[in-house]
């Protein structure tokens, strides 16, 4: 079992390999021939190179990931809570109306957006990407909320309706206590999607708003690739996801069985 | 206390209806746009192409006809059959190795955090980044070919993204029989199950449409969409795309399977193990019937992704590489590129139908299931 | 009397604060792709352009990625909703002429070629490849070639072979190489390599008069001389290495001078990367020569900024564009770039050696457009090429090729 173990680790590892090496050599000692082969001085201006040509856009990343993901928690969760305890006629219809917009390809609507996005004076701003970003997590945040909420019993929400509390009071003391699980993987899944979403993040911002993404595409840029830059820039954007996961990383599993994976 | 109930049933739907708009704009508005837009000449006069103010004309179901039945875009189609391969292996891969995960996971191997985390950690990684390092890794003269090299044996010479070898191949032009011939069967068996379980109503319907699909076999057997044979089949390049992406996507299933074998009740299994079950059996009569809904959530997810790919598919290979083209690259391309809108509009849209062929059915099981329950 | 000199001063400072503030609104906005290695040209550039002009606050929007493929979609998502950059590179030539001029997005600037005395100082045959419809609609910062073959002097001493002449040539020192344990003499690359190979060898083999008559829509790909084109292809790329579709442009320049091959057919930022990034000696550690049969012709693709209608800073703009058209801007931007500067008059003295070379050879030389980098062939026809190159390939079936090449030249309308 443990050789199985071993050679998957090996599996999963090998790239990250592969990407430090490349990121600590001298653009002129990258090639084909020696690519597995350790760097034989480490170089580690191309992390400072990446560094610096991130750097302007991480507030950017940060501000629009974080705000984007707690919106679109906060709203899911309610939504979550309206489908799963007060279902209205057409309750139904609006759900999978709501779900549906999960999967359309955002190529297909890339120019209707922007106009839209331009229309309501939110282009080249980071708060247009923001609520662009919210706007395509409610469906997914309102189906992991959902779901999890389906599984509070109706008792206990009857018992607090009976004792007088209305929609809201019912929510905050009935049912928000028992979001933890359902925020966890919500605020995961969103952080890792936002934080690394490009094609928006390159159609609807201008230099001051970039996310990270976009910076770095332009470290592989150009004609001639200096495949360091962008090993050292990817793994660099790689880590505040990382460390979401190393921290929540436990909750995520426990999140995903409260009830967000029932089919 | 109806009242109450039926206040907070309406306070509930005033606290939907921002969300409701949202979509409704940002999803809705724009999907009719896009449809709009597919059944128009924009992009075919380069005149109006790019103006400020273009001037469309409305040519119907042109775009689409081409995109089938069209010579030049034989491209599309080739798309469309990679996409469907694409999918499958994709699932397939994800599946087992999510499955396999789990388990050696569930078995509580020492040093299990340490294991989970560096098997979750790829899904932390953009698709550009993952596409990026494995384009690295599989290049035919370096990286991943070179791994016997690093224990004495000869190099691989497997070309990877830019093989141009083919297999399963088949002709489009046997496509519309194929598939007329498919859903008369299909529809046969729905009649013959419906009509066990007493659902005459149903029997009959699916019966008459089963006929009718066989009726249209016969018909279209001499239809000729394209006026030369047309072959299409599974890329082999399409191979290290699916290892990229798998790599990047087993770890979320892994953990949904875990959640999974978590939530089975220990009692189960021991009951199981009483009644002597073991090993083998243990998994295939009892476990995996169990996760049954975990492996259809899991499906449904990675199938849309695999569906929409485009940001992988475009580090890995580019723009250019015919054989690893995928639906969603092919819509971008034509629309920035080729200045192509209308029809890279009813590439988009074309994809969506797909999309919604799989998830449309799922949803209504689903809520149907809700109801009952 | 003392109040009032401070009210006067603080009255005067407060307007000074005001002007300076005012003025300070002024900006402009540069769109372009380059990157990476390009950007310090780029930067130079905006860096003159700053210290002209202090007051004028310099927006340099790039975006990378995908060939240009990223900078286009967000270009013309921009542009469609009626929000053009100030001013935005793009590759002089139909590329621009036949997506933007024909729209009406662009503004003509033959009255700033005039005021500037542009139409003196560049070859006729690139004033010709940027006007349409008696306008010109962009001014070149530089000029690449792409019709240039390199190959390494000491490899080629040692096989006894020199660079031929003609494609004829090529096949048969190909076949000397081959004697001689060369088993590819030719060094490819992948997908737009081989269409850039493409253009050198119908260039080679219709000349410059047949290539322009092509483009004007006079000569049809499906006439037999242009079906010879793809017969001779074929048996050029028979002479290459099998794994081309794997390697990079720089990693088939890596081959050549490693040896393994013996020329390679490439743009001339071939020579800028083994100038600065591997430090050769043109001359010595490579050598170049215009590719078989292109004698006497440079085939040029030019990167370009024009004057979108509607630009929200129109002034700051053109003085852009003037800066670019000037020599000084283009001696200050093309040492760093690895390209030469597209007026005649530019000061050599800061160009290497090979540069040295090609810009004279600007002088003398039938300037033509190139295919692949958007000089003669709009971009519907440019995106679909790739799909007529994979026809040809997956069956060398040039009749196949050439029809499909003439049914996408008639679908785009090539030549109206």
């Amino acid at each position: 079992m443990y050789l199985v173990l071993f050679l998957a680790v090996a599996f999963f590892l090998m790239p990250v390999y592969m990407m430090l090496v490349t990121a600590l050599k001298e653009p002129i000692a990258i090639g084909l021939d020696t690519a597995w082969q350790p760097p034989r001085t480490w170089n580690w201006a191309s992390f400072a190179e990446a560094w610096v040509a991130f750097q302007p856009k991480l507030r950017n990343s940060f501000v629009l990931t974080v705000t984007a993901a707690a919106a679109s928690a906060i709203l899911g969760s309610l939504n979550g809570y309206v489908f799963a305890k007060w279902p209205f006629p057409g309750a139904r219809i609006a759900f999978a109306l709501i779900l549906f917009g999960m999967f359309i390809p955002y190529q297909a609507i890339l120019i209707p957006l922007f106009q839209f996005i331009k229309s309501i004076g939110l282009y080249g701003s980071i708060w247009g990407l923001v609520v662009v970003h919210t706007v395509y997590g409610l469906p997914i945040t309102t189906l992991i909320f959902r779901n999890t909420y389906v599984e509070i019993p109706d008792a206990l929400i009857e018992a607090s309706s009976l004792e007088g509390a209305g929609f809201f009071a019912i929510y905050r003391r009935v049912v928000f206590p028992l979001s933890l699980p359902g925020f966890v993987v919500v605020i995961i899944w969103q952080f890792t999607q936002i934080w690394n979403e490009f094609l928006f993040a390159v159609s609807l911002s201008n230099p001051e708003s970039q996310p990270i993404t976009v910076a770095l595409a332009q470290l592989s840029g150009g004609e001639a690739v200096r495949w360091n830059l962008p090993m050292a820039g990817a793994l660099l954007a790689a880590l505040p996801t990382l460390l979401v996961y190393v921290v929540f990383g436990r909750f995520f599993v426990r999140g995903l069985l409260a009830g967000s994976v029932k089919g | 206390m109806s009242w109450r109930k039926h206040r907070n049933q309406l306070t509930g739907f005033l606290v939907l209806l921002p969300s409701m708009i949202l979509i409704g704009i940002f999803v809705y508005s724009f999907i009719a746009r896009t449809i709009w837009s597919s059944l128009t000449d924009w992009g075919r006069d380069p005149s109006q192409a790019l103006a400020l103010e273009p001037v469309t004309r409305f040519i119907g179901l042109q775009n689409y006809r081409e995109l089938f039945t069209g010579v030049i875009d034989g491209r599309f189609r080739q798309d469309l059959v990679s996409t469907v391969f694409f999918t499958l292996f994709f699932l397939a891969g994800c599946l087992l190795a999510g499955l396999l995960l789990a388990i050696l996971i569930d078995h509580k191997p020492r040093g299990e955090a340490f294991f989970r985390a560096i098997f979750l950690f790829p899904f932390a990684l953009s698709f550009v980044v993952t596409g990026t390092i494995w384009r690295w890794l599989l290049q035919p003269s370096g990286g991943v070919n070179r791994i016997p090299a690093l224990v004495g044996l000869p190099p691989r010479t497997f070309e990877w993204l830019t093989s141009r070898r083919q297999v399963w191949r088949f002709d489009w032009s046997s496509l519309p029989v194929a598939s007329a011939i498919a859903l008369g069967l299909g529809l046969a068996i729905v009649a013959a199950l419906a009509y066990r379980s007493r659902r005459r109503g149903g029997a009959v319907a699916a019966a008459v449409a089963a006929a009718l699909g066989l009726a249209l076999a016969v018909l279209l057997r001499g239809y000729r969409p394209l006026p030369f044979p047309e072959l299409h089949g599974f890329n082999l390049a399409f191979v290290g795309i699916v290892v990229a992406a798998v790599w990047q996507m087993a770890g979320y299933t892994m953990a949904l399977y875990l959640a999974g074998l978590t939530g089975i009740p220990e009692e189960l299994r021991e009951a199981a193990v009483v009644e002597g079950a073991s090993g083998w059996h243990l998994y295939t009569r009892v476990i995996l019937p169990l996760l049954a809904p975990v492996t259809l959530s899991a499906m449904i997810v990675l199938g849309h992704i695999s569906l929409k790919i485009f940001d992988l598919v475009f580090a890995m290979a580019g723009p250019d590489n015919a054989y690893t083209d995928v639906p969603a690259l092919l819509m971008f391309i034509t629309t920035f590129r080729g200045n192509q809108f209308a029809k890279g509009a009813a590439i988009g849209v074309i994809l969506l139908l797909l999309v919604a062929l799989i998830i449309v059915p799922y949803l209504r099981s689903q809520l149907r299931r809700e109801v009952s329950r | 009397m003392k109040a009032r000199t401070s009210f006067f001063l603080a009255a005067a400072l407060a307007t000074l604060f005001a002007a300076s503030t005012a003025r300070a609104q002024e900006k402009l906005e540069i769109f372009s792709w380059w990157a990476g290695d390009e950007g310090p040209a780029l930067k130079a550039l905006i860096d003159k352009y700053t210290a002209l002009h202090p007051n004028i606050q310099v927006i340099n929007s790039t975006v990378t990625g995908g060939s240009g493929v990223n900078a286009r979609a967000v270009l013309k998502t921009r542009m469609l909703g009626g929000d053009p950059p100030d001013s935005f590179q793009v590759h002089a030539g139909q590329e621009l002429i036949g997506t933007w001029v024909v729209a009406n997005r662009m503004e003509d600037l033959s009255s700033l070629f005039a005021s500037e005395g542009w139409n003196a100082k560049f070859p006729p045959g690139l004033i010709a490849l940027l006007s349409s419809r008696g306008g010109i609609w962009s001014v070149p910062v530089n000029i690449h070639r792409s019709n240039v073959m390199w190959y390494v002097p000491a490899n080629l001493k040692k096989w006894g072979v020199t660079p031929p002449k003609t494609w004829d040539e090529f096949l048969a020192t190909c076949k000397a190489l081959q004697a001689k344990g060369v088993a590819h003499p030719l060094v490819v690359g992948e997908n737009w390599t081989q269409n850039h190979l493409w253009e050198s060898v119908a260039l080679g083999t219709l000349g410059p008069d047949d290539w322009s008559a092509l483009w004007a829509g006079k000569l049809k790909f499906t006439d037999p001389k242009v079906v010879k084109v793809w017969d001779t292809f074929g048996k050029v790329l028979a002479c290459s290495n099998p794994d081309a579709a794997g390697l990079s442009w720089q990693q088939a320049t890596d081959r050549l001078l490693k040896g393994d091959g013996a020329f390679n057919v490439m743009g001339d930022w071939a020579a800028g990367y083994m100038v600065t990034t591997l430090k050769l000696k043109p001359g010595e550690g490579f050598g170049w020569e215009a590719s078989p049969g292109t004698g006497g012709v440079f085939m040029m693709l030019s990167d370009s900024f024009g004057l979108p209608k509607g630009a929200k800073h129109r002034d700051a703009a053109l003085l852009w564009l003037k800066l670019l058209g000037s020599r000084e801007g283009q001696d200050i931007f093309n040492p760093l770039k690895g390209s030469i500067a597209a007026r005649l008059d530019s000061d050599l003295g800061k160009y290497n050696a090979y540069l040295q070379s090609a810009a004279k050879d600007w002088k003398g030389d039938k300037v033509v457009g190139s295919l692949v980098h958007g000089a003669v062939a709009p971009e519907s026809f440019g995106s679909q090429f790739g799909t007529v190159m994979e026809i040809y390939l997956s069956g060398h079936n040039a009749e196949a090729a050439s029809s499909a090449a003439q049914a996408i030249a008639d679908q785009v309308g090539l030549g109206k």
